[in-house]
């Protein structure tokens, strides 16, 4: 979908992002992390040329991205910022429009969609629509935000530290809700952020970025089990690291078929880390574990958790 | 204890409206001491001033209900139906103000020759500001929309403008001097008008683009400032004058803008002076507005994919145009006041007027040509405050 060959980029003397080769796969959830400094923001914007790349290629779709007006490549890709950047002087719904309104939808075509995507980012339409963005929260604003970048249906969503700015809770919140949509709408994401466990929760990939170069590039769990070296380690953090192993990873994947346990059942979609948690606050060793529909799948033992 | 608190304590009687009272006194002592009206024998000579005691009974008893009553309202506490009653109370004050001087006025003139002038003196003038500056706080303390303000003041000049249709103030020689240069003064007011507006598009054409530019490098901007802050401390009798030789040479030089009616003297020089002052409030109001917009929503403007052109008309101006209306009101005003100054070199206008009366010692011929003046300022600040307060509240 998106792939970076050899891509660069030098401001004057500096170098801010250097031989970056990569591929992002339709539909992937990609995670670019990295410290602050890193280029990682660099090359969110090198893909929709707010930051044209000095050196290489970058292709979307199989198309070189030099090959279309900015503006025609900007307005197929969703756009995300920490600041979200809602216009003051615009309504929720005209903000949510504001791409469309570019792409010439017809008016009617416009306000559904604006509605449509206010109840995605569950925010009740008839009571937000007419609102302007001082009158909303930090993280109603942030959902205006998402729904906007979202309203043209965009092949690819550039998401730049988008909930950097918010408090714990809300951020969890718009987490769950960003990975619900992708899940959902199958759009492949871009996502830039320095937070780990952001990272880690959401990525399918994850690609760690140091000084403008590639360091690791793999899936959460590939890093935390073999970090490729000290910055990588670092931004994993050794408190947290084996619960991190354990977050990335389902009941499903240690699933013993065909044994029970009393009590009630853990969902085999849940984390091995909810798993460990329900463990010790429960004080069994063994949990019960389910399907979607509740049906009973098997049990999951504490020893299970220490198997790699 | 305070005063204030003494004050309460002995009765409720204390000052609860401090305006009100100053412009009380204020209106006493210059009403009181100073001439209400001044008979003279002809529109040049001076004359013998009319105080307002020697008005007569009935006349000064209805002025001085209205006048007690503005009192009592220093001292009454707050309500909104008090102020709305102090508000009329005020304009009334004005009206009645200007009916007493054409009433003795037409008294004095039914036994003096044809010649024989009455003009307002200054206890007069110092009597209606002070009326029209009660209202003013009135509207102020009621929290009118500006519109409605607005519409307040219309109705005053209109009660104004309606007493002289009645006949009620023929006699007063401003009057008289209006009846003899009515057509000279529509004149000169289309004059004036067209002096300010010929001056505001080439305003906004230049000062728009440099402050666009300015906002955007700083350079630019640290250099252009200062000289247009140059441009605005020279005299505008002297900016006049500096480009009235420049502007004769080029029409003896170029025959096609002599035929175009350009020179050294008339409404060129005028307008292009007016142009050099404005540039500077236009210029940096634009740069200010712009520099004020959110750099976040210009951000996320340019990455949704809005052209140069969208982000500017759709993001940038819309949410400068409060700053940007704001400028251009400043010069609005500014050039009416400094175009009354232009007909020293010949632009007309209702400073022509004005210096006529001036040189030529008539008072009345001076006021004939300054009262349209403040006015025409006065409704050009007004409209232009309405605009940008609804632009504000569009933009919020």
């Amino acid at each position: 979908m998106i792939a970076f060959e050899r891509a660069g980029k030098r401001y004057g003397g500096q170098t801010a992002v250097e031989d970056i080769s990569l591929t992002i796969e339709a539909g992937e959830f990609f995670v670019v992390i990295g410290p602050s400094g890193s280029g990682k923001s660099t090359l969110l914007m090198m893909i929709n040329r707010m930051v044209p790349h000095s050196a290489g290629s970058i292709r979307v779709g199989g198309q070189d991205i030099l090959s279309f007006r900015p503006e025609m490549l900007r307005r197929r890709m969703g756009y995300v910022i920490q600041s979200v950047g809602l216009f003051p002087h615009w309504t929720v719904e005209r903000n949510i429009g504001a791409v469309p309104e570019l792409l010439d939808w017809p008016q009617a075509r416009i306000r559904d969609r604006a509605d449509e995507l206010l109840a995605l980012l569950n925010l009740d339409p008839g009571r937000f629509r007419s609102k302007y963005p001082h009158q909303l929260s930090g993280g109603e604003q942030q959902r205006v935000g998402v729904a906007r970048a979202l309203a043209a249906r965009p092949d690819v969503l550039l998401m730049d530290e988008p909930f950097g700015a918010l408090d714990p809770i809300t951020r969890t919140a718009l987490q769950q809700e960003i990975h619900r949509i992708h899940r959902e709408s199958g759009t492949t994401v871009v996502f830039v952020t320095h937070d780990m466990d952001e990272a880690l929760g959401l990525a399918s990939r994850i690609a760690v970025l140091d000084r403008g170069r590639l360091v690791q590039l793999g899936t959460p769990l590939e890093l935390l089990a073999a970090p490729a070296n000290g910055l990588v380690r670092d931004l994993i953090g050794q408190e947290e690291h084996g619960l991190r192993m354990l977050a990335v990873q389902t009941v499903a994947s240690r699933l013993r078929t065909g044994e029970t346990a009393p009590g009630e059942p853990i969902a085999a979609s849940a984390t091995l880390r909810q798993a460990l948690s329900r463990m010790v606050s429960e004080s069994a060793d063994r949990l019960g574990v389910s399907d979607a529909e509740g049906r009973p799948m098997g049990a999951i033992a504490m020893s299970d958790l220490l198997r790699r | 204890m305070s005063g204030a608190e003494q004050g309460a304590a002995a009765g409720g009687f204390r000052v609860r409206n401090l305006v009100l009272l100053t412009l009380f006194l204020a209106g006493a002592a210059g009403g009181g001491s100073l001439a209400f009206v001044a008979h003279a024998p002809n529109r040049l000579l001076s004359g013998a001033p009319v105080r307002l005691g020697a008005l007569p009974g009935e006349a000064l008893l209805v002025l001085s209900l209205l006048a007690a009553l503005l009192l009592g309202g220093a001292f009454l506490t707050p309500r909104r139906a008090g102020h709305w009653v102090l508000g009329a109370a005020a304009a009334a004050f004005v009206l009645v103000l200007c009916t007493l001087a054409g009433v003795e006025a037409s008294r004095f003139a039914a036994g003096a020759p044809p010649a024989a002038r009455t003009s307002l003196g200054a206890g007069f003038w110092i009597m209606a500001l002070c009326g029209c500056l009660a209202m003013m706080d009135a509207m102020h303390r009621l929290a009118l929309a500006p519109a409605l303000r607005m519409m307040g003041a219309l109705m005053l000049a209109g009660g104004v403008a309606g007493l002289g249709a009645m006949g009620a103030l023929d006699d007063l020689s401003i009057a008289k001097e209006y009846a003899n240069r009515r057509e000279a003064l529509g004149e000169a007011l289309a004059q004036h008008v067209g002096i300010v507006l010929a001056a505001l598009l080439p305003t906004v054409l230049i000062g728009l683009p440099l402050g666009l530019v300015a906002a955007r490098r700083r350079a630019f901007a640290a250099g252009l400032f200062p000289a247009l802050n140059l441009i605005q401390t020279i005299p505008s009798i002297a900016l006049f004058a500096m480009l009235m030789a420049p502007l004769a040479g080029l029409a003896e030089r170029f025959p096609v803008l002599k035929a175009a009616g350009i020179g050294g003297i008339g409404a060129a020089p005028a307008v292009i002076a007016l142009i050099l002052y404005s540039l500077l409030p236009i210029a940096r109001n634009v740069a200010e507005g712009i520099a004020g917009v959110p750099a976040g929503a210009r951000h996320a403007a340019v990455g949704m994919g809005m052209t140069p052109g969208q982000v500017f008309g759709r993001v940038e101006l819309p949410l400068a145009l409060p700053v940007v209306l704001s400028g251009l009101r400043i010069v609005i005003v500014q050039a009416i006041g400094l175009a009354a100054v232009a007909a020293l070199i010949g632009a007309g206008g209702l400073g022509a007027i004005m210096f006529q009366g001036l040189f030529a010692n008539a008072l009345d011929t001076v006021v004939l040509g300054t009262v349209p003046i403040i006015l025409l300022a006065l409704a050009a600040d007004g409209s232009l405050r309405l605009l940008t307060g609804y632009a504000e509240r569009v933009r919020r």
